[in-house]
């Protein structure tokens, strides 16, 4: 007897009553519409877009007009608050360290002169990248703020030095954290770890449930193929992955202003293989789990991993490679990749192919085990 | 098939659980368009026997068919003409009636769906809260629901498991009216039960003892190949022994496999005749009471049997 064949009338049958129960469950209904909301608005705060006060230290080792415009720049600016003034690199190092400020400013020795003799001096800037977002908007803030402090004293025959390119170099060393592209990593990444953990649960509940209410028994009696089972309980929760996906859109562009570069049609196309992938890993956990309670367990030791070896808390590149080698596996990895290709980077449907070919292939598989391991019978 | 070929025909049937024979080499045949009652006292295997039959579990031993379809190989084939009603509960609570009755009858893609539910929710008395959410229902009307939904697609056998547990005496009679029509239109039906009065309305019936076949036949057949003998005594009102004290002494004496008291009535009875008037002897002619040797009912049978089999699985988990 074929495991795979799919009849139309069965996997209606379950899909609609899959849809009425989701609706009398009122509660897990405004959690899956919910959650997405507060921890956009959660880590929304923690990502605020346009940081002010940061710490900052300064080594001046020029001691010229320069370089004393610049501290008093940086001293009165919103942006920046001038902790420490340090005497050497390894004190430098050590506030970094710590992490008691976010950038260093190391203004060298000379650079006054250079300056005036029009040789473009490198200004050295350390950030502790640790948090992109924090560090990347200050960065750009850095730059416009040397400008001007400089523009000021490029009077009489140095006027000629105000012109672009500046009259310096803005040598950026990030630290901790060399693949923080962009400060809005966050947001997009948060699309991917809100799917993954609530259609994960929502899955691997629903079978569960249904065993933990005896009605298993009536459905197993039924002349119902598991395939048919799967797909009717993973299909009603696409829609609510939809829904998810457009909270998340939605509030990422009006709340926080999050620039969506790419092609929303190519995410809303894309989405739907990680959607199935993630609820597919639900389902096979359904049928490794008793009880719901196993089936929470399950769900959060899947949820771990990914989020911290995907690549949405720490940069990707930058973990070993042996953790890589696990992220690769983890449907969000992948993800990640996509939705920050597209809505960032505007990517188009020939760079992220490979990504969403890694999604079909872990859905393929993880299907063929959930449909194996369903079982058919009480035993 | 024939209409004489039974509509379950099993035989060697053994399953265990954890290294436990909780159904034991059982053969059952069950002929076409009769009730079959299912007894045995509790973990006698009923349960496990009945999921045996429709493929939820599989066995480890025997074989067998159901409506001439393999147990082993067709399950799938046997699950669309069959109907089971579990033990326990097993429809939607957060559905309605009919949206419970909807979903099993589009899994089977009946024809005419709208009016197959429709005239089973009639037939059932069930229409006038159709969309009442089953979990909302009280237990009896939970019953009829669950039986509604397992003849919605007209099974050619009905296995019941204990469909009239917790049900009050008018919607049990009720119950059973649906079953015997069901019968009479030419349904298969094994149905287990603990109630005597319902073992009496089967066709025949099966007594099921820790995994082995003990009894089976008519309840006359049953009764008479038991060959217990069965005295009952009352009291006589002038004497100042009570049942309680009569029931006292006989209890343990050789012979007396049941010692049962009814009110100001004892029924005693045994399978060995000769033993059992040779104990009775010195209480026959006790003035306080009066005997009066009369019929085994069913009950006394099953119990009998009961007390003669032992229990394997007592003791708990191994
Ligand atoms: N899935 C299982 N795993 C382990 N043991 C089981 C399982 N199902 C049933 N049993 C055991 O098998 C024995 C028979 O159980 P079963 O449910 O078939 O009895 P039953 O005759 O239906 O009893 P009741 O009249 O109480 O419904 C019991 O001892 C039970 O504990
Ligand atoms: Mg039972």
């Amino acid at each position: 007897m074929s495991r795979f064949g799919v009849s139309a009338h069965r996997l209606w049958a379950m899909i609609l009553k899959e849809f009425i129960q989701m609706r009398r469950d009122r509660l897990t209904f405004a959690m899956m519409v919910g959650i997405p909301l507060i921890q956009l608005i959660l880590f929304g705060f923690a990502i605020n877009s346009d940081p002010r006060h940061l710490p900052l230290a300064v080594l001046d080792a020029d001691r010229g007009p320069f370089g004393r415009a610049l501290v008093a720049t940086m001293q009165v600016s919103r942006y920046f608050d001038l902790v420490h003034f340090v005497a050497n690199e390894d004190e430098s190092e050590q506030l970094l360290a710590e992490g008691r400020v976010q950038f260093v400013v190391t203004i060298p020795a000379d650079f006054s002169r250079r300056v005036a003799r029009g040789e473009r001096p490198a200004l050295l800037v350390e950030a502790d990248a640790t948090d992109p977002a924090a560090t990347s908007g200050a960065l750009g803030a850095l730059e416009t703020l040397a400008r001007t402090a400089l523009d000021r004293d490029l009077t009489g025959s140095l006027t000629g030095l105000k012109a672009t390119p500046p009259p310096f170099e803005l040598r950026i060393h990030r630290r901790y954290n060399q693949e923080a592209d962009t400060q809005y990593n966050v947001v997009p990444g948060l699309m991917g770890v809100v799917l993954t953990m609530t259609l994960v649960i929502m899955t691997a509940l629903a079978v569960t449930r249904e065993r933990e209410r005896g009605t298993m028994e009536n459905l197993l009696v039924m002349p119902l193929r598991p395939i048919e089972v799967m797909l009717g309980k993973i299909a009603p929760y696409v829609l609510v992955g939809y829904i998810q996906v457009a909270v998340i859109v939605v509030t990422a562009r009006l709340v926080f202003a999050v620039p969506i570069v790419g092609s929303l049609l190519l995410l809303t196309l894309t989405s739907i293989v990680f959607i199935a992938a993630n609820l597919a890993i639900g389902f096979t956990f359904s049928t490794v789990a008793k009880n719901q309670t196993q089936a929470m367990q399950l769900s959060f030791f899947f949820f771990l991993p990914s989020i911290l070896l995907s690549g949405f808390m720490f940069p990707f590149r930058g973990m070993p490679v042996w953790a890589q080698y696990l992220g690769e596996i983890l449907p969000l990895t992948h993800f990640l990749r996509v939705v920050r290709g597209i809505m960032l980077k505007g990517n188009g449907p020939g760079e992220i192919a490979a990504e969403v070919g890694a999604l079909a292939a872990i859905l393929l598989v993880v299907s063929v085990i959930a449909v194996r391991r369903y079982r058919q019978t009480l035993d | 098939m024939t209409a004489a070929a039974p509509a379950i025909a099993v035989e060697g049937l053994s399953k265990s659980f954890g290294g436990r024979m909780v159904v034991d080499a059982l053969s059952l045949t069950v002929p076409a368009g009769k009730i079959m009652g299912f007894l045995g006292p509790n973990g006698s295997g009923k349960t496990t026997t009945i999921r045996l039959l429709c493929g939820l579990l599989t066995p480890d031993h025997g074989r067998g068919t159901c409506l001439g379809l393999d147990i082993l190989t067709q399950s799938h084939e046997i699950r669309r003409q069959i109907g089971y009603m579990t033990q326990k509960f097993s429809f939607y609570e957060d559905l309605s009636i009919v949206e419970n009755l909807d979903f099993v009858s589009r899994v089977f893609d009946l024809p005419d769906r709208k009016r197959k539910v429709a005239d089973t929710l009639e037939r059932l008395g069930l229409a006038d809260r159709r969309h009442q959410l089953a979990g909302q229902l009280s237990g009896g009307w939970k019953q009829r629901l669950a039986l509604a939904a397992c003849i919605l697609h007209e099974p050619r056998l009905l296995l019941l498991d204990e469909p009239t547990a917790g049900v009050d005496p008018k919607a049990r009679r009720d119950f059973w009216e649906q079953i015997h029509a069901l019968a009479a239109d030419g349904l298969t039906v094994l149905v287990s039960t603990h109630y005597m009065d319902e073992a009496e309305r089967c066709h025949e019936i099966a007594y099921l003892a820790y995994g082995h076949l003990l009894a089976r036949g008519t309840v006359a057949e049953v009764i008479a190949d038991a060959g217990l003998i069965t005295f009952t005594a009352q009291e006589s009102g002038t004497g100042m022994k009570r049942i309680a004290d009569l029931a006292r002494a006989l209890a343990g004496l050789p012979g007396l496999d049941l010692v049962a008291p009814f009110g100001s009535a004892l029924h005693v009875g045994g399978g060995d005749a000769a033993l059992l008037r040779h104990s009775l002897a010195p209480f026959l002619g006790d003035s306080d009471f009066v005997w009066r040797e009369d019929a085994p009912t069913l009950e006394d049978v099953f119990i009998h049997l009961m007390s003669s089999s032992t229990d394997n699985f007592a003791g708990g988990v191994r």
